[in-house]
């Protein structure tokens, strides 16, 4: 099952890299912990006072302390040197295709399409999961506490630049399978990007805690195709075109 | 280690002490003895501990099953934050000050502690702040409910009970502050002639190298908390972007504190687990010089490190790149102290008495936390796992497993030479195997929480992660429940029990402790001892 013992399966080149990175650092880990561990639970099984044992006298050897000062500081090099493309990609927001504003409010989430196909498009996103599940008076949907009226639409293959801020207190905006998660502060702005190479609806939630409602304002993304992006667009506008002509009335 | 005391001090033991401390409650209120504030301390992190795992039950209870059930999501936000700054500050910490005031005048053949009236007034100074965290609860708005870090501008928000944890923590930190004065001086100007620096036990070096820590940062965590305040009641901008403030400078601010509180709350317990380690594999620690050293070099690294608590903040690539760099290098003097406890259980006759169990047990379930920690580090992977349930499950390996497994150890470690009775050991180990195995069934199933997506601080989830929530519900209550028996094993220790001897372990480590008799007279060391030995 997708995630369940593991990072979710990446859709975007970032959180694949992150997906390896994670894999890398988990063999590493392990490998110390078998190594480790195997020394410390034969000494256990063998030197124990019960099986007579002797204790020797060593408590000092320079060569020794030397060497497993060293071989840890070469292993964090190495690890080092994997991670720091990844660090330095993942910070790269430059040259997006689409630019979108992400806005934290207590509790939704509010989109503006900033620059490129869609601009000037603009909703809130709130949670839609009925409050009845919530309080256990309904049996829970299959997407209880991940679905939203509005989800954020995107087009496959293109690189989202997504600016985050808030309008109250510190939110963050996290969608797992893509690798992204970024705070949104109150009067700042900070940026992100992904670029989503399978169409689908992903899944993300507010990580940071944001007062009463932090575990109500998920977060959709729907990854479309461009024709499908196209049609969605010319359907926002005339929907915002609608709306303008009733509230000129 | 051989101490060889004054023969005069021997007999100080057989002293009928009913004329020489007050009693009754002054014993306590005007407590001026090391041991007797120890004790004070002890009881208080104890009750705090269980404060502190009530607050956790209510939030499993909550998390048991999808949907809200016990605890509305105030109240659940209300618990988190108060689980946190009450197991911090109120259990963890003073529990190892209440070590400190026991067993460094014992372990460096001091009579008291160099200050003894200030010691009274940092013990006394903890009630009125446990008052006020948990009055909190019941003003109107409730406790805070901004998480134990307590972010701007989410702090700025909250009601009355924010005021007073400000306040809680306000005397805290000063108390902490008198504590770190008092153990310093008394470590650098107390010890027994012949008790070099270099000769010190462990858990002094840990605990003179902790209290320094303390110093450095208590005024910082001071400074950010005064800043919320006057930000909330007297209209200063510090962390309001609207008046020309920044919400993350208060992050900085506070993790500034916050990672070098991290390692307050462990340096103490590796001391803990290098005084035992020795003892039970009886034969000299490993490269005791080299754990000085790894011991320091943790201490100055734990100053340039505080933003890796802040990689989804949005730091200019440099500052990822450094804060990364610099977190990754904590793992090598870590590792250090690791293998040379494993290198003193090589080749030792060991036996694995409760004190023993606790300390092996800390280094297999400390190391698995520290590992985590490693791949946390990295800045890429911890973007994807910040504010997940994996961060819940590393700082609970480190914090749980690591310093309340090490006070466990320690407890039952000195509990002799405290009360003069053995404690039962059947019943100790009993209460070790049952920590040990729910404390894992509570806190592994984090990790996989985390990894696929859960976020931290949600009072209610996604159907996906029902069944790892459930289990670790079921952890949760038998770790909570299995401390119940801890506190029947310290009772029926204190009531009686098989009597003590003065070194009940043959312990040839450590300091002076085990030179006065068991349980320790109201009055040791009036006469300074001879130290030979060491290390």
């Amino acid at each position: 099952m997708d995630g369940r013992y593991n990072l979710q399966t990446p859709v975007t080149g970032l959180a694949a890299d992150i997906y390896w990175l994670h894999s890398f650092l988990l063999w590493i880990c392990l490998a110390i912990f078998v190594a480790v561990f195997a020394v410390m639970f034969y000494s256990i099984y063998a030197h124990r006072k019960s099986k007579g044992a002797k204790p020797a006298d060593f408590h000092e050897s320079t060569s020794v302390e030397i060497a497993w000062t060293i071989i840890p500081f070469l292993i964090v090099v190495v690890i080092g040197v994997y991670a720091t493309p990844v660090v330095i990609a993942q910070k790269d927001t430059s040259n997006a295709d689409i630019t979108i504003k992400a806005t934290g409010y207590q509790w939704r989430w509010g989109y503006d399409y900033l620059k490129g196909e869609g601009e000037g498009i603009s909703f809130l996103s709130s949670l839609s999961t009925p409050r009845a599940q919530i309080l256990g008076l309904e049996p829970k949907g299959e997407h209880y506490l991940s679905e939203v009226d509005n989800p954020l639409v995107v087009p496959v293959g293109k690189r989202i630049r997504v600016v985050t801020t808030a309008n109250d207190v510190i939110h963050a905006w996290m969608v797992p399978a893509f690798g992204v998660k970024q705070d949104a502060i109150p009067g700042f702005v900070r940026d992100t990007w992904f670029k989503a190479e399978k169409t689908g609806t992903y899944r993300g939630h507010c990580a940071e805690l944001c007062g009463k409602d932090h575990a109500f304002m998920p977060i959709v993304v729907e990854v479309v195709t461009p024709e499908a992006y196209t049609q969605w667009v010319a359907r926002q506008s005339a929907a915002s075109a609608k709306t303008a002509v009733a509230s000129a009335k | 280690m051989s101490a060889v005391l004054e023969p005069q001090q021997g007999i100080s033991g057989h002293h009928d002490h009913a004329h020489d401390h007050p009693h009754g409650w002054r014993r306590w209120l005007f407590a001026t003895n090391h041991k007797d504030i120890g004790t004070l301390y002890l009881w208080f992190s104890f009750s705090m501990l269980f404060v502190g795992g009530f607050l956790a039950l209510g939030i499993r209870a909550e998390l048991f099953q999808p949907g809200l059930q016990i605890l509305n999501p105030e109240l659940f936000n209300q618990f988190t934050t108060m689980h946190g700054l009450i197991m911090v500050f109120g259990a963890i910490m003073p529990a190892f000050v209440g070590f400190a005031n026991w067993m460094i005048p014992l372990q460096i053949g001091a009579s008291d502690m160099a200050f003894a009236r200030m010691n009274n007034l940092s013990f006394w100074l903890l009630i009125p702040a446990a008052l006020l965290l948990v009055a909190s609860f019941f003003v109107p708005g409730g406790a805070t409910a901004a998480g134990w870090t307590l972010y701007a501008p989410l702090s700025t928000q909250m009601g009355l009970g924010m005021d007073l944890a400000i306040f809680a923590i306000h005397i805290l930190g000063a108390s902490s502050i008198m504590g770190s004065i008092n153990i310093i001086t008394t470590i650098l100007n107390m010890r027994a002639p012949g008790m070099t620096l270099m000769k010190m036990p462990m858990f002094v070096w840990t605990w003179l190298i902790t209290a320094y820590l303390l110093i450095a940062v208590m005024p910082v965590l001071a400074g950010a908390i005064t800043m919320l305040l006057t930000d909330r009641h007297f209209g200063t901008s510090f962390f309001n972007a609207a008046g020309g403030g920044d919400p993350v400078m208060y992050q900085h601010i506070f993790w500034f504190f916050g990672h070098p509180e991290v390692y307050i709350m462990i340096l103490p317990a590796f001391g803990i687990v290098s005084e035992i380690i020795p003892t039970f594999a009886r034969k000299r620690l490993f490269g005791y010089s080299s754990m000085v050293y790894a011991t320091g070099a943790i201490a100055v690294l734990s100053f340039v490190v505080w933003a890796h608590h802040m990689f989804t903040t949005g730091m200019p690539v440099t500052g990822q790149l450094f804060f990364m760099y610099a977190t990754m290098l904590i793992a090598v003097p870590t590792g250090v102290k690791i293998f040379n406890w494993l290198a003193t259980m090589w080749r030792g006759s060991m036996t694995f008495e409760t004190p023993m169990l606790f300390a092996v047990g800390f280094i297999f379930v400390f190391t698995l936390g520290g590992l985590t920690g490693i791949i946390l580090s990295v800045a890429p992977v911890d973007v994807q796992l910040h504010d997940t349930y994996y961060v819940v499950a590393h700082f609970h390996y480190v914090l749980v497993a690591g310093s309340l497994f090490a006070l466990f150890a320690g407890l039952y470690y000195w509990l002799p030479k405290w009360t003069g009775h053995m404690y039962h050991e059947t019943l100790g180990k009993w209460h070790f195997w049952l920590s040990m195995i729910f404390f894992n069934i509570t806190f592994f199933p984090m990790h996989f929480l985390g990894l696929a997506g859960m976020p931290r601080r949600y009072a209610d989830y996604n159907m996906q992660f029902a069944d790892f929530n459930m289990i670790a519900s079921i952890g949760a209550f038998g770790f909570g429940f299995a401390q119940l028996l801890l506190l029947y094993i310290i009772i029926k220790c204190i009531k009686g029990g098989p009597k003590a001897s003065d070194n009940p372990w043959g312990s040839q480590q450590g300091g002076l402790e085990w030179s006065v008799p068991s349980p320790a007279p109201f009055h040791t060391f009036e006469t300074p001892p001879a130290f030979k030995g060491g290390h």
